[in-house]
């Protein structure tokens, strides 16, 4: 196991990343923040302790691989890669632009560090199984991450990627869910229902990890740990998190899914992430 | 461009598809990065000759095309190149958002071995038969489209395809043709082959229809009609050279694929001689705007207009609105 770094340090970084991930949606004008907000400790987990990673060297072949399935949260990983080293922060104040680097929906090297494109939902396990084979068909002992969003399993093609990494015992793969119980339309639970979503995953062959507070840097860090020790089968983190996390009036409102903060929403979010 | 022999009864008829499985076999033997997925169908795509050589390099991802399309972009951002195999209706259709995203926006080397391609597939009907795949993978950013025609040239450009940067769909039929090439003949990507000169109709064709053009030709000597044939074998990106010099040659223009005559061969070769020039007269020979159904390949080419005797048709009728 990695040796954990300060909690506190961590604490400090996923707040600076929500101050960035406001300031980023104000000034772009349009955005996700309630799926990034909610996704911000399993980024910086990731980031800031588990990931084999050189921000030096984006394109190290033994690295560890991170997908982001749920490409809308970009913002909350541009946020992350640029305190980890990858870029400098003040580039993310240009997410959306013309000409910028920071598309509104994940591009693969753009910049360095942004493994994959994604954007339309439901392809990152697909990937993350190919990059797993080709780790096991080369004997490197590189791991894959994905993260997805709740809703982003209602895709038919995350079900047929679960097949898949169960069936070639793909224990190199930890699959994330981000449980904030909230899509588009309204409460996953009403829209098309989840449950029970453990259950589904351990009878697809899945090692699953049930994360209480996927919004907390210790438990997710636990479940990392844990996820490497499965052998024969792939595992995947169930994190319960809270849509909006952070913020008082973006938490847990399905309005704060896809629509930037004005001016002075930006300055009460500030007030209260200081 | 000389005159060619092209000799139809050299050898016995082969599917495309054959030199598809022959390409992989070759690859399985020479390339230790070429891998393989297949969703099922594997005999049929002859993605299983490949298996019976390099087992550890193959990998079965069942009837899943979406999936099997993500996993072979995961293979290529690890370093291999990955055919993905699966009939051309379910390669082109069944997952057309993972192969405009997972494969063309991150331009990943994956090879799509689409099989079963045009209405000679057959008896299995409208379901099977592919007759927009054309137009809808030339339509992709950083796709490749070629459509071989004959086993040689199949075998070929599915070698060819490993040394291009990024994804290539390689469309083959299911059912025997005629050799209309030789096998030490160059393939080479983008480059059209003239297979006869010709002064006043220029055939352009593709896949099985290149066959039926050299027969269509003969049947205008007949009538005094020199036609100029070409092997259109890649569809994107476009010889847009030769389109221009055929036009400029022979003043009117046949095209004739295997597939709907709405955006595949005819509609890229519309679209060179709108905007390169010389504007000359079009005609396309191919199914019109319809669905295909069971019967045998020669009745069903037969049915949907795709013969000889059409292209005759079609070629009488571009000649006449000459200028």
């Amino acid at each position: 196991m990695n040796k954990r770094p300060d909690i506190e340090k961590l604490k400090a970084v996923a707040r600076d990343v929500r101050i960035d991930i406001m300031k980023m949606l104000t000034e772009a004008g349009s955005g996700h923040p309630g799926g990034s907000l909610s996704s911000v400790e399993i980024l910086v987990a990731l980031y800031f302790y588990k990931l084999r990673h050189d921000p030096k060297n984006p394109s190290w072949p033994d690295r560890d691989r991170f997908i982001l399935s749920k490409g809308h949260v970009c913002p909350a990983l541009y946020a992350v890669l640029a305190h980890a080293g990858y870029f400098p922060k003040e580039e993310l104040m240009t997410l959306r632009k013309l000409g910028s680097r920071l598309q509104g929906h994940s591009k693969k090297d753009s910049p360095p560090g942004i493994e994959v494109s994604s954007g339309s939902l439901g392809q990152g396990l697909s990937i993350a199984n190919g990059m797993a084979l080709a780790m096991k068909l080369d004997k490197k002992p590189s791991r894959i991450y994905c993260l997805m969003g709740d809703g982003e399993t209602h895709e038919g093609q995350v079900w047929e990627a679960a097949m898949t990494a169960a069936h070639y015992e793909l224990d190199n793969i930890c699959a994330i869910v981000d449980y904030n119980k909230l899509c588009i339309d309204g409460r996953v639970e009403d829209v098309m229902s989840l449950e029970p979503c453990a259950d589904k995953w351990k009878a697809f062959g899945f090692n699953v990890i049930d994360v209480a507070d996927g919004n907390s840097i210790e438990i997710v860090m636990d479940a990392f740990d844990k996820a490497q020790t499965a052998k024969g089968a792939p595992s995947i983190m169930i994190c319960h998190t809270i849509k909006g996390k952070g913020v008082s009036f973006t938490e847990n409102k399905c309005e704060w899914h896809g629509v930037a903060p004005n001016k002075e929403q930006l300055k009460r979010a500030l007030e209260e992430l200081k | 461009m000389a005159d060619k022999e092209v000799n139809m009864t050299e050898q016995k008829p082969k599917a495309t598809r054959d030199g598809f499985g022959e390409g992989l076999v070759e690859l399985a033997k020479t390339n230790k990065d070429v891998v393989v997925v297949s969703a099922d169908l594997t005999e049929s795509t002859r993605a299983s000759w490949f298996k019976e050589i390099a087992p550890e390099r193959f990998f079965a991802i069942g009837i899943a095309e979406q999936d099997m399309f993500g996993a072979a972009a995961g293979l290529a951002l690890c370093g291999k190149t990955a055919f993905a195999c699966t009939f051309a209706v379910f390669a082109s259709g069944r997952a057309w958002d993972q192969v405009r995203i997972s494969l063309c926006y991150m331009n990943l080397d994956v090879k799509i071995g689409a099989t079963h391609g045009g209405i000679s597939v057959g008896p299995d009907g409208a379901t099977h038969q592919a007759l927009e795949d054309i137009a809808i993978m030339r339509a992709l950013p950083n796709m490749k489209v070629i459509v071989p025609a004959d086993a040689y040239q199949a075998k070929k450009a599915t070698i060819a395809a490993v040394s291009l940067r990024g994804p290539v769909y390689i469309r083959t039929g299911r059912s025997a043709v005629p050799y209309v090439t030789s096998a030490g003949d160059d393939f080479k990507l983008g480059k059209a082959d003239v297979l006869q000169e010709g002064k006043n109709v220029a055939i352009i064709a593709c896949g099985v229809m290149v066959k039926n053009s050299l027969e269509a030709a003969k049947i205008l000597s007949a009538k005094g009609i020199s036609a100029m044939i070409i092997n259109m074998h890649t569809i994107k990106p476009i010889d847009a050279d030769i389109i221009s010099s055929a036009a400029q040659q022979t003043g009117a223009i046949v095209t004739c694929e295997e597939h709907s005559v709405i955006g595949g061969l005819g509609g890229a070769v519309a679209e060179v001689v709108a905007k390169k020039g010389p504007v000359v007269p079009v005609e396309m020979v191919g199914v019109n705007d319809v669905f295909g159904e069971s019967g045998q390949p020669d009745e069903l080419m037969k049915k949907y207009r795709l013969t000889p005797e059409d292209i005759v048709i079609a070629a009488l009728k571009a000649i006449k609105r000459k200028k």
